[in-house]
């Protein structure tokens, strides 16, 4: 008898701990999202079926798997914070989040992680939201597949798509973000991957990271962004395989990097932005395998960096491959290919035998006083230019390529 | 009027010089063309060479052809002839041939290789430097007598707008850099020809170039249909106020 019991026990053991599964929608038990959630112990999974569900702020504080059915519509109506997710473990997945309140004090968002873990934003649409997915505190969260858009039109009235402050270990990944303030915000953020999004359209800066250390950003397209990214006073970033594109408002800057040290930069696109990097304070920076194709400025190198490495890169179709503020260099241009070098290679090794200066005359002086971009490409300047060549006298002459290659390289 | 407009064109075609220009032109378009990998580029040296060779070539052979056709112009001054139609005609002519040479020589190679929009805008910057030099010549030729002197004036106008104007717009740049320049750079840039076609190519050409601070003030300025319209008048005045004044000088001058 004794054993019966045991065994009826272990069978009816797993029903007990069971997770319950709790539809919402019309015709079901539950009319509203935060009757189920009320209800929902930890664990359980509350389906949403189609329709438009008016929640005035919906808290999450237990962990619950939230998915819609047909993505249903969650409406803030521009009044409301939707999703607000205080527990560790929650999975909001496939709805639909529109008109999330606006405000001048308070950052309210789509959907807002408050200090939980482990927490899954998969796959949903945030439309005319301030700010979008908004985490604080956060740790090891996924934000993944998410299409999110502003309709804001000026900045001071926009907030960010996807902002992360002080947290960890955080996964951002094929998101689609467009017409926000910042596309991607970090700050304070560690550990993270940002892979596979896509940030276009941003009234500021595609992606705006400050100290924010060992973080990757991977496969990244950043395109049409008024300010393009800015990366400040981080160390230990990767920077791999990204697309900065078109990059050509105001701010002008396919990545703006201020205070970065030991981080990377490889094998990314550069394509018509006005500079293609901006590098101000930067130490031990590692550039490589990027090809700057139509910019401006491919490189604007201020004389406050130092040991960094600038190699094998395709410099081609710029105004100006290089431009730095000084005399003074202790960064290293080595082994680049240049499409503006003349040199020759006698001994054909594929790396040219005279050495390339890529800082144009004008390019220092254009630095010195944008006005007299005004006569770019005129007689007079190219003149002047081919003087400076052949003897420098305000370029600086130390920040030269001893090795270009004579070929473009493949990356 | 027409007879001397025709009698003008077919003179100058005899002399060949108009047609080793043409060949010249067409030589140096093809190559540039066929040399640079990507057509922007030839578009870009194709630019230096209408903003240099144009404006010295129309200029000094419109000053040669003046001078050098003065028996001609005094014989029909004593015909029963308007002195207005008279000069008009030399003008119309001298424009007519220079354009054709340029449209042959640079214009084709243009349209077959890169009809695109900066393509048409580079034609149409190359014939408005065309007329307005040989306004320029014109004006020049009027003013003195002596043909070593006329051709030295006509030599330094060239000088003068393709060099030396540049090195004075820098000058100013320079001193008053403490100062919002953006609006002023505007008005340097529209007081000469060349720089004014210049920047119309570039911002429709090699727009990252220009699109530091000053490259966003041109292109705000020049980028719409009323900076078009603009650049366009400011062409048009270049055109017509040396013409005018070229003519009231012949009108009151004694031959």
């Amino acid at each position: 008898m004794e054993r019966i019991i045991q065994i009826a026990a272990l069978l009816i053991l797993p029903l007990l701990s069971a997770a319950r599964t709790w539809y919402v929608g019309p015709g079901e038990p539950c009319a509203s999202i935060r009757q189920a959630v009320g209800r929902a112990a930890p664990g359980d999974t509350v389906l949403v079926r189609k329709g438009i569900y008016l929640e005035k702020g919906l808290v999450i504080d237990r962990r619950l798997c939230l998915k819609g059915i047909g993505q249903p519509i969650l409406d803030g109506e521009k009044k409301y914070e939707i999703i607000s997710i205080k527990a560790d473990g929650v999975t909001v997945e496939g709805f639909l989040l529109q008109h999330s309140g606006v405000s001048d004090w308070n950052d309210i968002a789509g959907v807002r992680i408050y200090g939980a873990k482990h927490v899954i934003i998969r796959n949903n649409v945030l439309d005319d939201t301030f700010f979008g997915i908004y985490s604080q505190h956060a740790d090891s969260c996924i934000i993944a597949g998410n299409t999110l858009r502003s309709r804001a039109g000026v900045e001071v009235q926009s907030g960010n798509g996807i902002h992360c402050w002080k947290c960890d270990g955080m996964q951002i990944v094929d998101n689609v973000i467009s017409h926000h303030r910042d596309g991607i915000y970090f700050e304070f953020v560690t550990n993270s991957l940002i892979r596979g999004n896509q940030s276009m359209d941003n009234i500021r800066y595609g992606l705006h990271f400050m100290f924010s250390h060992h973080d990757i950003y991977k496969g990244n397209l950043f395109r049409h962004n008024e300010a393009g990214v800015s990366v400040m006073f981080s160390h230990g970033v990767s920077m791999l395989d990204n697309t900065f594109s078109e990059n050509g408002g105001g701010g002008w800057y396919g990545i703006l990097m201020k205070e970065i040290t030991d981080s990377r930069v490889d094998h990314n696109v550069f394509n018509h932005n006005t500079s293609g990097i901006y590098m101000e304070g930067t130490t031990r920076v590692v550039v490589t395998g990027n090809a700057f194709t139509g910019n401006g400025w491919a490189l604007k190198i201020q004389a406050s960096c130092a040991d960094n490495t600038i190699t094998r890169n395709n410099f081609r179709g710029n105004t100006f491959d290089v431009a730095t503020n000084g005399t003074l260099v202790l960064n290293n241009f080595d082994n680049n290919y240049w499409d503006k070098y003349e040199g020759y290679d006698l001994n054909r090794d594929g790396i040219g035998d005279v050495p390339y200066h890529p800082v144009s005359m004008y390019a220092m002086i254009a630095e010195k006083n944008p006005a007299v971009m005004m006569l770019f490409h005129s007689f007079m300047v190219s003149l002047m230019d081919r003087t400076e060549k052949v003897i420098p006298s305000i370029t600086p002459a130390t920040l030269k390529d001893d090795k270009p290659s004579m070929k473009p390289l493949r990356l | 009027m027409n007879k001397i407009i025709k009698y003008v064109i077919l003179d100058i075609l005899r002399n060949r010089i108009v047609l080793a220009y043409t060949v010249f032109l067409l030589a140096i378009s093809l190559s540039v063309f066929n040399l640079e990998d990507t057509a922007g580029k030839g578009m870009l040296s194709l630019l230096n060479i209408v903003l240099i060779v144009l404006p010295l070539v129309s200029i000094i052979f419109s000053t040669i052809y003046v001078y050098n056709s003065t028996e001609f112009i005094e014989l029909l001054l004593s015909q029963p002839l308007q002195r207005k139609r008279l000069v008009l005609s030399i003008f119309i002519g001298l424009t007519v041939s220079l354009l054709l040479a340029f449209l042959v020589g640079a214009g084709l190679p243009i349209l077959f290789y890169s009809g695109s929009q900066a393509g048409l805008v580079l034609m149409a910057t190359g014939m408005g430097l065309t007329i307005i030099f040989v306004a320029l010549a014109l004006l020049g030729s009027m003013i003195t007598r002596d043909k070593a002197k006329g051709i030295g004036l006509a030599i330094l106008l060239w000088f003068y707008f393709s060099l030396i104007y540049d090195g004075i717009v820098l000058f100013i740049l320079f001193q008053f850099s403490d100062y919002p320049l953006e609006k002023i750079s505007i008005v340097l840039g529209s007081l000469n020809p060349i720089d004014l076609g210049r920047i119309v190519v570039l911002l429709k050409m090699d727009i990252s170039a220009m699109m530091g601070y000053t490259g966003a003030v041109f292109r705000e300025f020049f980028g719409g249909t009323g900076g078009s319209l603009y650049a366009c008048l400011i062409m048009l005045m270049w055109i017509f106020v040396p013409l005018w004044l070229a003519v009231r000088k012949f009108n009151r001058k004694d031959w």
